[in-house]
């Protein structure tokens, strides 16, 4: 089940950011050597991602690349880390963003005091816990990682965020980590009850699934509970939400691509890596519970989205509504819709990325996250529009665009075994047509018009202006601003993204093959079997 | 009624110059890709490369169309494999081509008229060279998509087609992105598309779930053992996405907003392609709706069709905009269309007769109504128009000849294709023909008298243009038409003339040929036609629709012909009138249903999740951490927060621990 061959790319992999950290903020005197030094790191990360991806062997062990060694021996916790094929596909997403996002905020206009090098320090502190979230095979090792990785988080909204940022970085940490106090409560149950059984503890992934998934299911239930809170406050499920709007909303664009692209995604890889092995019957048990909650997501999201008036709020509410999506496809038991939800969370962090690095780009812009500072914009920026386009029609999942592949995967896998719930998310189709086409109608159709665009006479009041540099909506001016279309290095940034959305839109076979295995094993611990399977292709499971 | 049904449902790999067939879809969709990735270099010689492109794909889907009728009838079934596209355990949807008369019929149409397009458009675009690189590339977006759309060998690659042209068609309305109408109207007709999309993906969904696939062949070969409620369910979830695409009741009202695009993407796109794809749907779906368990979905078929043609007659009377008529006249056809297929083995293959022969005259229409309003500053306004025929004599001439062809006019091409429906309408016998072949028979009178109307307007009578200017004020309804300025008609060149000719062509002569061949060359992707017989005889019912359109036409003349018209819109008219320019309270309906309860509702929302669901939070996050202003001191409080937490915390792992030994 644990292949050892090649540890050391995941070795390097967890340790290559955090040495990059530690020279980026020796060199934080030096601006634009701190800066190259961190894509540096950030790009030779990447290139690791992708070995690991190479090396990785799909017909193989389920964790590979793995390697332990003992931390607290008395209490059995290891440092343990290997990839599977899901964690494989996250680290290589994380890989992808965080030059992108160096990229992205070369030239961000940091708080005063703050200098950049610190900031792109803290970004790859900030992936290093993140890739050892995702690696970690020692669950108390993760519930440590899953705490730790929120400071950097913290302080990368709180110190370099917008106005409100002190708010919004608090009220991020007290929910999620309330939700990983929560978690602990049923870590250490787990450590308990391996105890009773093999007469040592433990915190081995492998062996708790072994030991403990048989666990009645009263006791399978409560455990499950406090595992869940965390994961459903990670990957916001409502009524848990309300710290994401916030926090994206103040974070630096970059961070805010972090957020949603990659830490959120650890509340739905936990779904799958602990929830659904470690707990069968009580997932089966709740998945009505958790299915009304996703749906209620897509609902609820959409149509906050479509009533926002920040750009940044409504990046929030988009991710809301896809990540019920995600939560309905892992929860309705069929590889065709499980598969979608892992691929949903490559392809989310693909588009959302790119949608929240456009409309960071249309802010540098104008000076104004408030959509009604924006009108006809198309018309000084072609590009950046196309942009904001094609980023939104893969949000809203257009065939073509990496987004329909695992949507359409998610829904047509959970019609068969919840098909209301799946009637209701499919006309969740319409609300997100609905807000994807009328943000772009506000911001960059119609005829040019917006305080952030069109300068006002000298001594009115600017409207506007509220989170990033508030510099350019207060100045008067009486003429048209000066508004160029999109920078060569802004075309860098995004033209990866944009060739992996329809890359991956007409060729999603290298993600599908690469999770299946991954995902069939998930089903088989979690005693699920496909609704609909030929008869020469029962169930495999060992 | 399965007994007459010949459908060789087994398909052979292609082979020879159809193993080629993935040309269709690469040559349009390179064009697209190198037009907008290429931007502002390629503005000199992009609409060379936009149109080189489509009639590249005509030249070939000619070749597949000899090389398809070289075949032995039983042969003429051909698939062929690109590549696994999405495949996960039980699921395998195949990217893959579905080569038989049914799709290469439609990609003669959608190249043939899209290479004609594509030329008129370099003339009707020279006023604005710097763009229409960028419309040449969407013209080619369009191309791409509606490819896949016909010729994809399963539900989920139509699927991809069919959200493929939709997004062609919004960029193409929403071309004056600068006008806020324009925008509005493409979001709308994405929007209502998207709603008939759920029903089309809440199809597939079904097939997969009840079959297992959703390719052709096995959806095909085992609909026949589905329960009745299966079947009929998957015949009403595609009839909506029908709907949807092909602006029929209830979801017709984007279609006539969507002529705020420029007049080449009404005639391609909103007359002779895009909007047919619901008519394909249905008739590529015929092994499902022949079934005796269909009856019910077939019943609701001829009803939304029947609806939709009165309906769109009816308004098409009131308009006064160009192309608006033209727009709801398409509404009306596409009813006609709708109604035939729904008729079963008895109608396939004349309503896609009638969906070809209308691509002929409706296209050749737009394209004349797109010629005369560039030569009258953008005026789309019929009440200042009038005596044109003498200014513009070959779009007169070409226009008319779609006019005549489209209001049934014997021997031209609209006669033979909307006759047959009539036949086969009441052919079905007792009420039910009655009511079917009435409301098509009054169709037909209606067409004739609204169609007449715009001849009379447009071309007859005195020149009511002479004395006038554009209007003052910017008329929302035509976005660049230049203010103040006299109307100077004339010939537009023979970029636009030259297509309007050829099409004009097919309009007089499509018919008869398309008649004659059309229903057996169809008959191995759609089935043999089945013989109806009603209570009147096809003669019978030929000399009736002829009449009743020279009624209507007459009646028309009586109306408009022999007075003058005024320029201005007559304000009080009677309440029938009101309705129909209203469009029949259509928008009125969908604006108190769903747009007004919709804004009201979000509002609500963001109200209640930024105090309620927040306050609460905020509440509880103020009573750990004390008073808020105590909050926002994270530096000196952060220590003091987690300390408390972790109090918390370890309350609750000591519970959880004796909650674990007692349980």
């Amino acid at each position: 089940m644990t292949s050892a061959t090649n540890s050391w790319v995941l070795a390097a992999l967890l340790l290559l950011p955090l040495v990059g950290a530690g020279v980026v903020t020796a060199l934080r005197a030096d601006a634009r050597t701190a800066k190259l030094t961190a894509l540096g790191f950030s790009l030779a990360e990447f290139a690791l991602a992708i070995a690991s991806w190479v090396l990785f062997d799909t017909g193989g062990a389920r964790i590979q690349q793995s390697f332990s060694f003992d931390w607290i021996p008395a209490f059995g916790v290891h440092v343990s880390f290997g990839v599977d094929g899901i964690a494989l596909v996250m680290i290589a997403v994380i890989g992808l963003l965080v030059p992108l996002v160096i990229g992205a905020g070369w030239s961000e206009k940091l708080p005063e005091g703050r200098t950049a090098g610190g900031f792109f320090a803290l970004i790859l502190l900030e992936q290093a816990l993140t890739v050892g979230v995702f690696a970690a095979t020692d669950v108390f090792l993760f519930y440590v990682l899953f705490e730790i990785m929120l400071i950097p988080m913290y302080f990368l909204i709180g110190s370099y965020g917008g106005a409100r940022r002190q708010y919004a970085a608090v009220k991020f940490f007290l929910y999620s980590f309330l939700g990983g106090l929560i978690m602990l409560a049923s870590v250490i149950a787990l450590y308990v009850m391996s105890a009773d059984e093999l007469g040592s503890g433990t915190f081995d992934w492998a062996t708790l699934v072994r030991t403990v998934s048989d666990a009645p299911l009263s006791t399978q239930i409560w455990l499950f509970l406090g595992f869940f809170v965390a994961f459903a406050i990670k990957a916001p499920l409502v009524p848990l939400h309300t710290w994401l709007p916030d926090a994206t909303a103040e974070a630096p664009i970059g961070v805010a691509v972090l957020l949603v692209g990659i830490l959120d995604k650890v509340g739905t890889f936990g779904f799958l890596r602990y929830l659904l092995p470690l707990f069968p019957a009580a997932s089966a048990e709740l998945a009505p519970l958790v299915l009304v909650l996703a749906v209620a997501g897509v609902v609820y999201g959409s149509l906050l989205a479509v009533g926002q008036s920040d750009m940044k709020r409504f990046v929030a509410y988009v991710s809301i509504a896809h990540f019920g999506f995600i939560a309905l496809g892992i929860f309705s038991f069929s590889s065709q819709a499980m598969t979608g939800s892992v691929t949903y969370m490559v392809n989310h962090s693909i588009a959302t990325g790119m949608l929240i690095l456009v409309i960071g780009m249309v802010i540098a812009r104008g000076g104004s996250s408030r959509i009604a500072d924006y009108g006809g914009m198309a018309k000084l920026t072609p590009l950046l529009a196309g942009m904001l386009l094609i980023a939104g029609l893969s949000s809203l999942s257009l065939p073509g665009t990496n987004s329909f592949i695992s949507e359409f995967l998610v829904l047509i896998g959970s019609f068969p075994k919840a098909p209301v719930y799946t009637i209701i998310a499919t006309v969740g189709m319409v609300f997100a047509a609905l807000y994807v086409l009328w943000l772009y109608q506000r911001i960059m159709q119609g005829p040019l018009r917006g305080a952030a665009l069109v300068g006002v006479e000298p001594g009115e009041p600017v409207s506007g202006g509220s989170s990033a540099g508030g510099a350019l909506a207060t100045a008067t001016q009486t003429e048209t601003k000066k508004i160029l279309d999109l920078t060569g290095r802004e075309k860098w940034v995004l033209a990866p993204l944009l060739v992996l959305i329809v890359g991956l839109g007409l060729f999603p076979k290298p993600v599908l093959a690469t999770v299946a295995p991954t995902v069939d094993a998930t089903m088989c611990a979690a005693g699920q079997a496909d609704p609909v399977q030929s008869a020469e292709r029962q169930s495999q499971c060992p | 009624m399965t007994g007459t049904f010949n459908l060789a449902l087994d398909t052979q790999p292609a082979a020879g110059a159809a193993s080629a067939a993935w040309l269709l879809l690469v040559l349009p969709a390179l064009g697209a890709a190198v037009l907008l990735i290429g931007g502002r270099r390629t503005n000199k010689w992009g609409h060379l490369l936009g149109s080189g492109m489509v009639i590249a794909a005509f030249a070939y889907a000619v070749v597949l169309f000899f090389d398809t009728t070289s075949l032995a009838a039983e042969d003429r079934l051909r698939d062929l494999h690109l590549f696994d596209w999405i495949s996960v355990n039980q699921l395998s949807v195949d990217f893959g081509l579905r080569l038989d008369p049914l799709s290469i019929t439609f990609v003669l149409l959608i190249t043939g008229v899209g290479s004609l397009i594509h030329i008129y458009s370099i003339g009707y675009l020279n006023h604005e060279l710097e763009d229409r690189r960028r419309f040449f590339a969407y013209l080619n977006l369009f191309i791409a998509a509606m490819l896949l759309l016909v010729l994809g060998n399963s539900f989920v690659t139509l699927y991809f087609g069919w959200e493929g042209v939709g997004l062609a068609s919004y960029l193409l309305i929403g071309w004056y992105q600068g006008k806020d109408f324009a925008a509005t109207a493409a979001k709308k007709a994405f929007l209502m598309n998207r709603v008939g999309d759920v029903g089309l993906a809440l199809a597939i969904f079904l097939m997969f779930k009840t079959m297992g696939s959703t390719q052709y062949d096995v959806v095909f070969s085992q609909i026949g053992d589905q329960s009745t409620g299966t079947i009929v369910a998957i015949g009403l979830l595609l009839l909506l996405g029908a709907c949807g695409k092909s602006g029929q009741f209830p979801l017709q009202a984007w279609l006539p907003d969507a002529m705020a695009g420029p007049t080449p993407v009404s005639a391609l796109i909103h007359a002779a392609t895009m909007v047919t794809a619901g008519v394909y749907l249905i008739a590529r779906s015929s092994p499902l709706y022949s079934l005796p368990q269909a009856e019910d979905a077939r019943l609701v078929v001829m009803i939304i069709g029947a609806i939709t043609l009165l309906l769109g007659c009816v308004i098409g009377c009131a308009y006064d905009d160009f192309k608006k008529v033209l727009a709801y006249s398409t509404v009306s056809q596409i009813g006609y269309m709708i109604l035939a297929v729904g008729l079963g083995p008895a109608g396939y293959a004349f309503g896609i007769l009638h969906l070809l022969t209308h691509g002929f005259f409706k296209a050749g229409l737009f394209l004349g109504a797109g010629s005369v309003m560039h030569a009258m500053n953008d005026e789309g306004d019929i009440r200042r128009m009038g005596g044109l025929w003498k200014k513009m004599p070959v779009t007169f001439v070409t226009w008319t000849l779609g006019y005549l062809a489209l209001i049934g006019f014997p021997f031209l091409s609209g006669y033979f294709s909307k006759d047959e429906i009539i036949n086969a309408a009441l052919g079905q016998g007792g009420t039910r023909g009655w009511v079917f072949g009435g409301i098509a028979l009054l169709g037909a009178a209606l067409t004739a008298f609204y169609m007449t109307r715009l001849l009379i307007l447009v071309w007859l009578g005195k020149p009511r243009w002479e004395n006038l200017t554009s209007p003052a004020t910017p008329d929302p309804e035509s976005p660049e038409a230049p203010v103040g300025k006299p109307y100077h008609p004339h010939e537009s060149p023979s970029t636009m003339t030259i297509p309007m000719i050829i099409l004009a062509f097919g309009s007089v002569a499509g018919g008869a040929i398309l008649s004659a061949v059309l229903p057996e060359w169809l008959t191995p992707a759609i089935g043999e036609v089945e013989e109806t017989h009603g209570a009147l005889s096809h003669t019978m019912v030929g000399i009736l629709t002829v009449v009743l359109a020279a009624i209507g036409a007459g009646l028309a003349f009586l109306l408009f012909g022999r007075r003058e018209t005024a320029v201005e819109r007559p304000k009080r008219v009677s309440f029938p009138v009101r309705a129909a320019r209203a469009d029949l309270f259509g928008n009125h309906l969908n604006e108190a249903l769903f747009a007004r309860p919709g804004t009201w509702l979000t509002r609500a929302l963001v109200y209640v999740d930024n105090r309620g669901v927040d306050g609460l939070v905020n509440g509880i996050a103020a009573g750990l951490g004390g008073s808020s202003g105590r909050l926002r001191r994270t530096q000196t409080g952060f220590v003091r927060s987690y300390a408390l937490s972790m109090l918390g915390g370890s309350i609750l792992v000591i519970a959880a621990l004796l909650m674990v030994r007692f349980a």
